[in-house]
């Protein structure tokens, strides 16, 4: 099988390294260019046209040729193990990926209807940030949201005191009659304020660390978080976790009544890096200078 | 003397809150002669501080000869009594300080810090401004602020809700809308 691959811009039109434009046709054609099979579509249109127009194993089969190809022919090698073992990793880093942009591709298409009660992690942060997270979790189904996962920052106490006040507010609603009761946990911080660059990189990697652990055990389908740097290194574990196929979880951050004019730095992150599945702003001038972001006005 | 008792009767107080925070320059700010002179002039009769964090300690007057009564501390589990007994209230630039605030009706003045890194607080407090819901002022023009502010050309701020963001999200889950 011949598969060459071209550049393809974002509406899924092909362009042939001749410079040339071309319509999509069945398959990916074109001359192969050394380099040029990195250019796997970007957006999601260019993405729908190779998964509508070509056979993904012909497709993965002709990539991992290539890249083979390609790497026979800048290495020389005359050793078959070499040759072996060479192909079984770009076969698995092709692999890994077409699943992140496979990811990358469905996060934020809508679920189909399932019914069922869905376990939910909240990250809840200082001040402001859990005042708003709780102002929406009362008006959430908590039928629906349920078994609820509380994470606050490990130096944060009062947070999770309001968050327990507030399922406490539940339970007597419900007359004392509760199936599952929330959980409610703490994760080291990434960086306190004021903290210097260069030790936060130590504290975000053991942060991330701590949040893995608390992530598989927790396996959450469903992610609420709205802004403090907490809701990082578990929305960032939490995508790893989709890309290996070990959890799906719908992250939705909403991003706080405060940032009117600019997103925050965990807002710049999860949009720019496509991670969140929804990503909701409360002010107006924020959808148009984000236009990926959802605006549906002010919480509070 | 007349005056000053017919102040007292009609207990005016103004109320100024910091949150959780540091911000000894706004304490500071009230605490100096211009904006005291300035509250009592617009008919304020009390004034009491929460201080936050703050190592200032404002000086505490029983209010005689027609100045203002100062009062001050530093936390409490819960400042909506403080908030709905205010005349006036002076905050720092806080989502949650503006808004139960704004919720209760009460004419706000918004103090933003300076020195606060990364100051995204101004965001905030300049679009509500700009929206007549409320004030802004630096510790610096506080006074000029007080002496100029017309309260009946604020705006009640309409509440929001949270239930578009619910409906959005309970939809994106494949809900069945309620």
């Amino acid at each position: 099988v011949r598969i060459d691959v071209m550049a393809m811009n974002v509406n899924g039109n092909a362009r042939a390294p001749d410079g040339k434009n071309k319509k999509k046709t069945g398959g990916v054609e074109g001359g192969s260019e050394r380099g040029n099979f990195f250019l796997l579509a970007v957006g999601s249109k260019a993405l729908n046209e190779i998964w509508t127009n070509t056979c993904p194993l012909t497709f993965c089969d002709g990539l991992c040729r290539l890249l083979v190809m390609e790497i026979g022919k800048s290495c020389c090698f005359s050793n078959l193990t070499s040759n072996v073992s060479t192909l079984l990793i770009t076969i698995t880093i092709t692999l890994v990926v077409i699943r992140f942009l496979y990811v990358i591709y469905w996060c934020g298409k809508p679920l189909r209807t399932s019914l069922q009660p869905i376990s939910t992690l909240i990250v809840l942060g200082s001040g402001g940030h859990t005042a708003e997270m709780l102002n929406l979790l009362s008006v959430l189904q908590t039928d629906r949201f349920t078994p609820r996962f509380y994470i606050a920052a490990a130096t944060d106490n009062m947070s999770l005191q309001k968050a327990r006040v507030f399922e406490n507010s539940l339970v007597n609603e419900a007359g004392g009659e509760v199936v599952e009761l929330a959980q409610f946990m703490q994760i080291y911080r990434s960086r306190e304020v004021g903290q210097s660059y260069l030790t936060s990189v130590v504290t975000t990697l053991v942060a991330m660390a701590h949040a893995l652990w608390l992530m598989m055990k927790i396996r959450p389908q469903v992610i609420l978080c709205n802004g403090p740097g907490t809701c990082i290194p578990l929305c960032v574990i939490a995508f790893f976790l989709k890309v290996l196929g070990i959890r799906w979880s719908s992250i939705f951050y909403v991003e706080s009544i405060a940032r009117v004019r600019r997103l925050s730095l965990s807002g710049l992150l999860l949009y720019k890096l496509r991670m969140a599945d929804q990503l909701f702003v409360q002010w107006p001038r924020l959808q148009s200078k984000y236009p990926r972001a959802h605006y549906v006005g002010r919480l509070m | 003397m007349g005056d000053t008792d017919e102040r007292r009767k009609c207990n005016r107080t103004a109320f100024v809150t910091v949150g959780t925070t540091s911000f000894d320059t706004l304490v500071r700010a009230v605490d100096s002669r211009e904006v005291k002179e300035e509250l009592s002039k617009r008919g304020y009769t009390h004034l009491l501080i929460q201080m936050g964090r703050g190592s200032y300690l404002p000086q505490k007057s029983t209010g005689e000869e027609g100045s203002l009564t100062v009062d001050y501390f530093t936390f409490s589990s819960s400042i909506a009594e403080n908030l709905r007994s205010a005349s006036l209230v002076i905050s720092h630039a806080g989502s949650g300080s503006i808004f139960e605030t704004l919720r209760l009706g009460k004419p706000l003045i918004v103090v933003v810090n300076e020195d606060l890194m990364d100051n995204h607080q101004s965001e905030l407090a300049e679009e509500l401004a700009d929206r007549t819901h409320l004030f802004c002022a630096r510790p610096q023009t506080l006074y000029q602020v007080i002496a100029a502010m017309s309260l009946e050309s604020l705006i009640p701020y309409p509440p929001g809700a949270a239930s578009p963001v619910a409906k959005r999200i309970n939809r994106f889950l494949g809900f069945p809308d309620d």
